[in-house]
């Protein structure tokens, strides 16, 4: 029986993964992402199958996961922000030329306008340069309908999908219908004419990349029947206009009685080369409304015989930067702003910050303090809550670039000379990339601190478990870090002068040492509180 | 039926909760509904809003465009004047007076009334003192969905029903303070619609 349900996108996308026989999900948490494996974790369906839902330490090993659960024949997917496509980038290129046996789903979630991110990079090129097909939901109601669609093609064709999401689908609520769950796959392993693509070794590669580009000319062809790519015609032929994904409906939202232009919405890749030739016979021009970076319009400009004007980022008719919405598609349809008042000019920025109470918050005083005593302190920062601490009160930290960048960029600046070199990062992105290069220093007893601010959880999307919550001390020790090196502190206004101190002496020690700096988010502590609480209370 | 409203506050004070008993009146209404909301870094004490849209017509955009929004409701002044392009003319702004000062350069009380006093269509009063007087602080929340209740096209009933069921696991008592909190901004907004007649 189908029911009709509130969700958000990523809550559609999850349930409908589920119902689609999903045996397992790998993830590490990453906005706009996270509530996939987050709904997946607290279905009943799911926690009644067994699906595995256990956060992976890093994009990579999910990736690679999900792809041994595929080998297996069952029904995998790996969820991730579109910076995590760079984490997982070996096992998700690769995966392409081993291909999928149990139906394989990669979802990225893009981050146009970076709400939560560093840059505005676009899935689909991972995809294009992989050679895995793509889909791209409009709707909430899509994102449940393309899971089910995703997984039967990847078992159909013998290849990964990636599902790509936008951050204004993946948070935004709409009514989905759904319907009855399908029942699991059962361990099957590769076909026989199928095991030596598991073994990229050079000369089962060389055989299987010519058959990946034949099976991606099947894949166009699947894109020119696709339900979810629509050529809907129109009357007035003096412009054809292309839009993907979310894009196509701020399209219709400047046309409520329907679109006088015809209209070409992009849902699955690779492009359906027909299906836009078409729109460029019959058209006078092609405006292209694309949600992330020019993707379609520069490819257009290569596979069109025919010199007609292709209007688009490129040529300033829409943003190059930032996520669309329906004033800009107005703008670009040529159609009058809507009669509007001006913003108000007395409304300030109010930027995010860290909570009052979060132990970053001590850690970072503690170190301005000590780092007062020296010219020339540089601090290599990280990705997470603590990546506030460069704004305003602290002002703490000289650079910010990806997962595990504190510490490699701490190490390089201190082979050039550079003391003190310390790098700042939370226990979860430690786990997540911090390791391999805490290795690197360790072999070389680099000249540095690596302090690993501790809130025992993943705090910026919302207080995930931690895969290194309890043994901190023990990896760093374990990779060979020197024990009297490895020291241990409670993060709290009180401590303020003992962190000082050890920080003082950590730096003037000539070789590389680790602080850990300890003490509960928060959320978290509160969120714990309350349920201790609420048991307390069910007790009695 | 078509309304489009703007929910606004700071990181942590509680609009998405709004937004989740509109959205469970409406579903239940069989009306078409679109909430986009902010999930990730700005929810540390930054801006947040939340774009909900309900509908008995198909809604295209997850956005409401600059000059298409029926409502701003919100739980800080200044948050509400930041998204006054996106009004359209003739809506209405709803929001509680009391303001939540965490940055340097918080503009003058007065300055924010004067701003509020120039929108033609204003309802703006304490909403931490109405919600005291009948329930506990923390339901101010409430008292702003209920004073925006007579500009949303979802009978009053139908909306205590989503009260009932998003607050119905916390108890019964619990329920009952959030719906005298939205009783009670309701009254004053039809108060206050009487008197302008």
């Amino acid at each position: 029986m189908n029911t009709k349900k509130l969700l958000l996108g990523d809550e559609a996308l999850a349930l409908g993964a589920i119902n689609a026989g999903l045996s397992g999900v790998y993830a590490y948490p990453g906005t706009p992402s996270t509530e996939i494996t987050e709904f997946i974790q607290e279905n009943a369906m799911a926690k009644e199958r067994g699906i595995h839902s256990h956060w992976s330490s890093n994009e990579k090993t999910a990736m690679e996961e999900a792809l041994g659960m595929s080998f297996c024949g069952k029904r995998a997917m790996v969820c991730m922000k579109h910076v995590g496509m760079n984490v997982a980038a070996d096992g998700f290129v690769n995966s392409a030329m081993t291909g999928a046996n149990g139906g394989l789903v990669v979802v990225a979630a893009d981050d146009p306008s970076m709400h939560s991110s560093q840059n505005e990079q676009d899935s689909r090129y991972y995809g294009q340069f992989a050679f895995i097909p793509m889909l791209e939901p409009s709707t909430q109601q899509e994102a449940y309908d393309m899971m089910s669609y995703a997984f039967r093609f990847s078992e159909e064709h013998k290849i990964p999908m990636l599902m790509r999401m936008v951050t204004r689908l993946a948070h935004s609520r709409a009514v989905v219908e759904t319907g009855e769950a399908m029942s699991e796959n059962e361990l099957k392993y590769p076909s026989a004419d199928q095991t030596r693509q598991w073994v990229l070794m050079p000369g089962n590669s060389k055989v299987r990349y010519k058959q990946l580009l034949i099976d991606w000319d099947a894949c166009e062809k699947a894109s020119e029947t696709s339900p979810f790519n629509k050529y809907i015609d129109g009357a007035d032929k003096s412009k054809g206009i292309i839009a993907n994904g979310i894009a196509y409906n701020y399209l219709m939202e400047c046309f409520p009685d329907g679109c006088p232009y015809p209209v070409l919405k992009i849902s699955q890749y690779p492009l359906p080369t027909a299906l836009i030739k078409r729109m460029a016979d019959e058209c006078d021009a092609i405006i292209v409304v694309e949600e992330g970076q020019p993707f379609i319009e520069e490819r257009l400009r290569g596979m069109l015989g025919t010199p007609k004007p292709v209007l688009g980022k490129l040529t300033g008719l829409l943003p190059r930067t930032g996520e669309l919405n329906p004033d800009c598609v107005r703008h670009a349809m040529g159609l009058p702003e809507l009669e509007k008042k001006g913003a108000s000019q007395v409304v300030m920025p109010r930027p995010p910050a860290l909570c009052q109470g979060c132990g970053h918050r001590d850690v970072y005083g503690a170190l301005n303090d000590i780092l007062k005593e020296y010219e020339n302190a540089k601090v290599f920062g990280d990705i997470g809550c603590y990546t506030l601490g460069w704004l305003s009160p602290f002002n703490a930290i000289d650079t910010v670039v990806d997962m595990g960048a504190s510490i490699s960029m701490a190490k390089g600046a201190a082979d050039a000379g550079q003391f003190p070199s310390v790098a700042i990062i939370g226990d979860s992105t430690f786990t997540h990339s911090g390791m391999t290069p805490l290795l690197d220093a360790i072999n070389e007893n680099t000249n540095m601190v690596a302090i690993i601010s501790d809130n025992l959880t993943t705090g910026m999307t919302g207080g995930q478990d931690s895969q290194g919550t309890g043994k901190l001390e023990q990896i760093c020790i374990g990779l060979g870090a020197d024990p009297a090196h490895v020291r241990t502190i409670d993060a709290l206004p009180k401590t303020h002068e003992q962190m000082m101190e050890m920080f003082r002496s950590e730096i003037e020690y000539k070789g590389l040492s680790v602080i850990v700096a300890r003490r509960e988010c928060i959320q978290t502590a509160r969120r714990h509180a309350a349920a201790a609480a609420k048991a307390a209370a069910a007790k009695k | 039926m078509k309304t489009d409203i703007v929910l606004a506050g700071v990181g942590g004070q509680g609009i998405l909760s709004i937004a989740t008993i509109l959205g469970a009146a409406a579903l239940k209404e069989n009306l078409y509904i679109k909430q986009a909301e902010v999930h990730g870094m700005s929810q540390r004490g930054g801006d947040v809003q939340s774009n909900l849209r309900i509908s008995s017509q198909p809604i295209a955009s997850d956005l409401i465009p600059r000059g298409g929004a029926d409502l701003v409701v919100s739980l800080e002044p200044m948050e509400s004047l930041r998204y006054l392009e996106f009004l359209k003319p003739g809506g209405w702004i709803v929001t509680s007076t009391v303001p939540f000062v965490n940055i340097n350069n918080y503009p003058e009380e007065s300055v924010l009334a004067g701003e509020l006093d120039a929108w033609p269509n204003t309802v703006a009063f304490d909403m931490d003192e109405v919600a005291k007087e009948v329930a506990t602080v923390r339901s101010s929340n409430m008292v702003l969905l209920g004073a925006a209740a007579p500009f949303i096209e979802i009978e009053t009933e139908k909306i205590e029903d989503g009260i009932r069921a998003v607050f119905g696991a916390k108890g019964e008592k619990i329920v009952e303070s959030n719906i005298a909190a939205f009783r009670a901004g309701l009254a004053y907004t039809e108060k206050l619609l009487a008197s302008r007649k």
